[in-house]
């Protein structure tokens, strides 16, 4: 049975990158046990021996010739950005 | 000719085709259905020009006896449809100002056999949802209501907008999307069609990502026929979405015209659930004794893994959520958040996510990411998928024994009111998709069907689920019941 607490309620934010304020953490964590109780129900199932499925309808993936198919586009790929400049997409400074 | 707006697709076509109306005219009437729903919220991002522009080609092509099946048809699309140059925002903020470069693969395909696209349709974020008030757009509302009540209804979700907008005949018919039930939820609780295909059957390219392994696109129609002409326009392979099945795509609508006589429908036992309500029950024994009308042979069957659906889909959908939906950095397209003096790349991610994605979106994209972690990966999402074999095990079982297709309820009510499930546990509304989601997780057909009316005069639907690749089928049975039901009601205007 899996409770989960304030504690890990705040790493999992962190790891999805969502900022949760302090105050919103135990509500977030009563939520998450209420769904991990429900999908709890998955550990009676007999599972021995079964493969986990990878692809529901099986078929070979087709191959293709690899060559370039497409580019040359930087104003398509850059014209939805927030901060675009001097053809690069713009971010806070990473390294001081 | 009765009025543009309650034709059939294939009334309008077969219109046009004669010279008894034109693209122009039809498209004219549903703008001025569409301006007149407003109070409805399912067109979000109304396409009008679009709409004329693409009318008057339409015309010119049926002139020249150049005319697809779509040609000059009026049609909403979801908000999960990439169309070029116009806002597709999948229902999120966080998608704020976004204008695809590129036509999703669908909406090409329509395009090109000559629809007219009327308008984005609303819809819970991201897909995320049965009642479309997850949607940063506001609530979509369902054109039916309740005996003499006035409450506004959901619509169902998450392609809520797609369902208000075609039962209420502001287009005439619309593209939904179906990950855990999404198409025929809603179409079921407004009183129309609904097929999700075959998993790989329509390209998934240029639709917005919820649940790669389980997403797949259907048209949601006033007809079982109508259903059958769009889904085969959109159907096809497609090199850009490597899920996608080189099989040729069948003549539906002709397919769908078989007699069911000899059809083995099977009756699965787990379907019938504990407190469903009566009406319910007794829609789907009329729905048993309608097929066998039909020809058909009803057969119990047993599919004992159901129980087990949601809580396996609870932990895959948004497992491949959370992995999908990292792409929302706030660096690429869409919303950023403004930042504070000194905000770094993480705070940018952190903030921008925080207020760019709505509560229940924040909480999949959190229990995904959780059972991916390290430490839970296989006591929760390995044990997921092994459950989600012997689900699609079950089925394959019932179908070798030479059961043809699967009757079942489409959803366990009617529609509720907005703001009903506001208070309840998440769980309460992931409920709705206990009939349906089965079928995504075993990536086969299922259709919903209007069947019938409940005592405050609310439509129901029934579901019947089908083989792989067997649309055509399956729709020919869903026209059986649909002959049968004869389901007539339609929504009283109040908007």
């Amino acid at each position: 049975m899996s409770t989960i607490d304030r504690e890990t309620a705040r790493k999992v934010a962190k790891l999805a990158r969502i900022a949760v304020p302090d105050e919103q953490l135990d509500a977030l964590a009563g939520e998450f046990t209420a769904i991990l109780d429900f999908v709890e129900q998955l550990q009676e199932v007999d599972v021995d021996g079964v493969e986990p499925m990878v692809s529901v309808t099986p078929m070979r993936l087709k191959r293709r010739e690899d060559i370039v198919t497409d580019g040359n586009r930087q104003g398509d790929v850059l014209a939805n950005a927030p901060d675009a400049r001097e053809g690069f997409f713009a971010v806070p400074k990473v390294v001081e | 000719m009765s009025d543009l707006t309650d034709l059939t697709l294939a009334e309008a076509r077969d219109a046009l085709r004669s010279g008894e109306t034109t693209a122009q005219a039809l498209t004219e009437a549903h703008i001025e259905a569409v301006e007149g729903a407003g109070a409805l919220n399912a067109f979000v991002h109304p396409t009008f020009d679009l709409a004329r522009a693409q009318a008057e080609a339409a015309d010119e092509r049926i002139r020249r006896g150049d005319a697809p099946d779509m040609c000059g048809l009026p049609i909403g699309v979801k908000d999960l449809f990439c169309t070029k140059d116009v806002a597709s925002q999948a229902g999120s903020k966080i998608l704020d100002g976004f204008r695809p470069a590129y036509e999703s693969t669908v909406t090409d395909k329509l395009f090109t056999s000559g629809a007219v696209m009327l308008g984005k349709l609303n819809m819970d974020e991201f897909a995320m949802g049965s009642s479309n008030e997850t949607s940063t757009y506001g609530d979509a509302v369902n054109p039916w209501r309740a005996g003499n009540s006035d409450a506004a209804l959901t619509p169902g979700g998450s392609s809520g907008g797609s369902a208000a907008a075609v039962a209420a005949r502001t287009c005439l018919a619309a593209l939904g999307t179906d990950t855990g039930g999404s198409i025929r939820q809603p179409a079921a609780f407004t009183g129309i069609v609904g097929i999700k295909p075959t998993y790989g059957r329509v390209s998934r390219w240029g639709i917005v990502a919820f649940a790669s392994s389980l997403d797949q696109a259907g048209p949601m129609t006033r007809s079982v026929q109508d259903a059958a002409i769009m889904l085969r326009a959109m159907s096809g392979h497609d090199p850009k979405d490597s899920t996608s099945a080189d099989l040729e795509v069948p003549d539906f609508e002709a397919l769908a015209q078989q007699d069911i006589a000899g059809k083995v429908i099977g009756i699965p036992r787990e379907y019938r659930m504990d407190g469903m309500p009566e009406e319910i029950e007794a829609l789907w024994q009329q729905g048993i004794d309608m097929l066998r009308d039909a020809g058909a042979e009803t057969r119990d069957i047993s599919l004992p893994h159901t129980k087990y659906a949601l809580p396996a889909y609870y932990v895959i959908a948004p497992a491949e959520a959370s992995s999908n939906l990292a792409r929302y950095d706030g660096v690429r397209f869409g919303y950023r958040a403004k930042l504070d003096q000194g905000d770094g790349v993480t705070e940018m991610y952190e903030k921008t996510r925080a207020e760019g994605f709505g509560h229940e979106v924040q909480r999949r994209v959190m229990i995904g990411t959780y059972v991916l972690s390290a430490g839970f990966y296989d006591a929760y999402y390995n044990r997921a998928r092994k459950v989600r074999a012997l689900i699609k095990k079950d089925f394959d079982e019932v179908f070798a024994e030479g059961v043809d297709a699967i009757l079942t309820p489409a959803t366990p009510s009617a529609a509720f009111e907005l703001g009903a499930m506001a208070d309840a546990d998440p769980i309460q509304m992931y409920l709705n998709d206990v009939f349906t989601v089965t079928v995504n997780l075993a990536g086969l057909p299922g259709v919903a069907v209007p069947a019938g009316l409940d005592r405050r005069g609310l439509p129901l639907g029934l579901q019947l689920i089908g083989k792989p690749w067997a649309e055509g089928e399956l729709l020919a049975t869903a026209r059986a019941l649909e002959e049968r039901a004869g389901f007539v009601a339609r929504p009283e205007k109040w908007w």
